[in-house]
């Protein structure tokens, strides 16, 4: 067992303005930490750090650790793996939670390697059980739910998925502590050169309350844009499936499913999505599902909340309508 | 330039599953491929090989059954094949794994390791930074593209707004997403070789890893139970007649999406 109960959260944010996941998780720490009379903390490391910690704390950490070493900016995996190893190792705290994100999941990776943690993935909930901090995690294609804990004297990190948990605001002002140590020339192995925002790339699916997917059935990358205009009328983004990919009509960032992305918004509607099963994979736990499908044997009614048996093309825009003139009304 | 491949064997998802009497997947009932993310890794490797020369070895942690994915990387042209399979391997996670292959790695020599960004199975997405970790190599992962010069390469790293450009210096571990290439289709002369080459098996003594670093012995993780996920139901099912505008949007009000 670690020397402390402490929990910690791993921050993810854009220039000093925490993930959403972040918060979450702040949240999180805090009703572990209580439980266990420990407390909790963050861990923000790059430029912006410090601005994190007024949000961070009011969500629930206690105390943030910042750095805002320029080595440490977002991209950096291997420099920031390494000065959270080391942090970790002086101060023990019992878990570390982190988002379940490409970056973070590098540097959860690479931090548990130097130290020997215990790494559990694919989160959707955690909770204490006889005592143990508990993951809670689907697995075999979703049909079953797995609840582990990390055994032996190992600090424990859980990569958590976004949306999975509630932030609110259970904290206050955080105390805010400089990280002492520093940068180690041998953890300086990748250089990143530079930093490419593509026009219309934008796919934060993870993040994203609400998506709007097309499949095969949208028919082309003009059409696309039905979709985004609905989207952009939800305050979504806009997904697919691997055909509408594979197709070219749309980046692969988008892609939800088995190759793609794990999604779990609040809303996803799916259209002219057939619903196979390496895409249901990858966006069954989304809390309610909408599909729109020509097709009224298709598969995916058979899990949406509410199935429209109808052509994309009447309906999408109609709906994007009525949702604008409702906005309007209220 | 020497190159390895890493690559798991999974159980193919449209596969029907079965549950063992422990709740736990019977592997053996399963129709099992390549990880699909792997292919991708190997296609940039046979690709990198006829550009600079060289060798691509392909490198498989798992039991006996995976020599067959082993040997489709060999039909798509694919030289070599090294699967390290030992008993004390069962049960390893993602940890014991890497530390598996770091102790293959140090036998070979690679200028570049090539893997999969996650597996479909474990889909931990950890195995490529650890080995990096445990090698002290440069990391580069979700890569959308890749040029390898004689010393250094670099790669797009891809983002949720675009990508990151990164140099690094070789030897180096890359990490590959969907969609860096397409993977080609084994070539019936590459069918024939896959049958004819023979797959070197190494036993953890071959490559000097201990079994208390991998396998159960070396796993952290311990289940406390398992319960089937809640399935999801088939909702209303509508027909447009004109009025499923309507129908969505007072379904989203009602259900506290708008
Ligand atoms: C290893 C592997 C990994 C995979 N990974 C993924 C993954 O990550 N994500 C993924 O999505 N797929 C993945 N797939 C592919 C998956 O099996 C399906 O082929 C894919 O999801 C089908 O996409 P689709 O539903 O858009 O197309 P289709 O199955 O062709 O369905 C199109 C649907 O649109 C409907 N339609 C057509 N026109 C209209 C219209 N005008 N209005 C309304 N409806 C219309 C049709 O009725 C049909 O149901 C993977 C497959 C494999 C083998
Ligand atoms: N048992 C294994 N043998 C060889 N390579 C593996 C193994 N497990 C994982 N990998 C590699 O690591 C990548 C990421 O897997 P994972 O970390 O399990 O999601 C895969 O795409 C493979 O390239």
């Amino acid at each position: 067992m670690s020397a402390t109960n402490d929990i910690w959260v791993f921050v993810e944010h854009e220039k000093g303005e925490p993930k959403k996941v972040s918060l979450e998780l702040a949240t999180k720490a805090k009703e572990l930490a209580d439980a266990l009379g420990g407390s909790a903390a963050a861990v923000a490391l790059g430029p912006g750090a410090g601005a994190c910690a007024k949000k961070v704390g009011l969500y629930g950490a206690g105390t943030v650790f910042v750095s805002e070493d320029e080595q440490l900016a977002s991209y950096s995996i291997t420099p920031q793996a390494q000065v959270l190893a080391d942090l970790i190792g002086e101060r023990q705290p019992r878990v570390v939670l982190f988002p379940a994100t490409p970056a973070a999941k590098d540097i959860a990776a690479q931090a548990s390697a130097r130290i020997g943690a215990g790494v559990l993935t694919n989160s959707i909930d955690v909770s204490i059980k006889d005592g143990a901090v508990a993951s809670t995690a689907p697995a075999f294609g979703g049909s079953i739910e797995v609840t582990s804990t990390v055994a032996g004297d190992v600090p424990q990190f859980i990569l958590v998925r976004p949306n999975a948990l509630l932030p609110q605001q259970v904290g206050g002002d955080a105390q805010v502590v400089a990280i002492g140590a520093g940068v180690k020339e041998d953890s300086l192995l990748a250089k990143v050169v530079d930093v490419v925002v593509e026009a219309g790339a934008e796919a934060p699916l993870e993040e994203a309350a609400i998506i709007v997917s097309g499949g095969r059935g949208v028919g082309g990358p003009e059409n696309f844009k039905v979709l985004e205009d609905l989207a952009k009328e939800l305050g979504g983004v806009v997904g697919a499936s691997r055909a509408a990919v594979d197709a070219g009509w749309i980046s692969y960032p988008h892609q939800v499913g088995q190759t793609g992305k794990t999604v779990k918004p609040n809303l996803y509607i799916a259209c002219g999505i057939s619903g196979a099963i390496q895409h249901k994979v990858g966006m069954q736990t989304s809390k309610v599902i909408v599909a729109i499908n020509k097709n009224g044997d298709a598969p995916i009614f058979e899990f949406a909340d509410l199935g429209i048996v109808g052509d994309v093309f009447e309906v999408v825009p109609k709906l994007t309508e009525e949702i604008r003139k409702r906005k309007q009304m209220t | 330039m020497n190159i390895v491949v890493c690559l798991k064997q999974v159980p193919d998802t449209t596969a029907e599953k079965k549950l063992n009497a422990e709740f736990r997947l019977d592997r053996a009932s399963v129709e099992k491929i390549i990880n699909p993310f792997d292919e991708y890794a190997i296609e940039e490797a046979l690709k990198l090989k006829e550009q600079k020369g060289g060798t691509v070895t392909a490198l498989s942690v798992g039991p006996e059954s995976a020599k067959e994915a082993v040997r489709k990387a060999v039909a798509m042209g694919v030289e070599k094949a090294v699967l390290v399979s030992d008993d004390a391997l069962a049960g390893s996670d993602s940890l014991g794994t890497a530390r598996a292959i770091v102790g293959a790695l140090k036998k070979t020599s690679a200028d570049i390791v090539l893997f999969g960004m996650a597996s479909t199975d474990a889909a931990s997405a950890q195995v490529p930074a650890k080995v990096a970790a445990l090698l002290n190599q440069p990391l580069l992962s979700y890569v959308s593209k890749l040029e390898a010069g004689e010393s250094s390469a670099t790669v797009r790293r891809q983002t949720d707004k675009g990508y990151d450009v990164i140099t690094a210096s070789l030897p180096a571990v890359v990490s590959v997403v969907k969609g860096i290439n397409e993977p080609r289709y084994p070539s019936l002369k590459g069918i024939m070789q896959a049958k004819r080459t023979q797959i070197d098996v190494w036993s953890l003594a071959d490559i000097g890893v201990s079994a208390a670093e991998v396998g159960k012995a070396g796993a952290t993780e311990k289940v406390l139970g398992f319960v089937p996920a809640k399935a999801r139901q088939a909702g209303k099912v509508v027909k447009d007649d004109g009025t499923a505008a309507a129908v969505v949007a007072d379904f989203l009000v009602a259900s506290k999406c708008l």
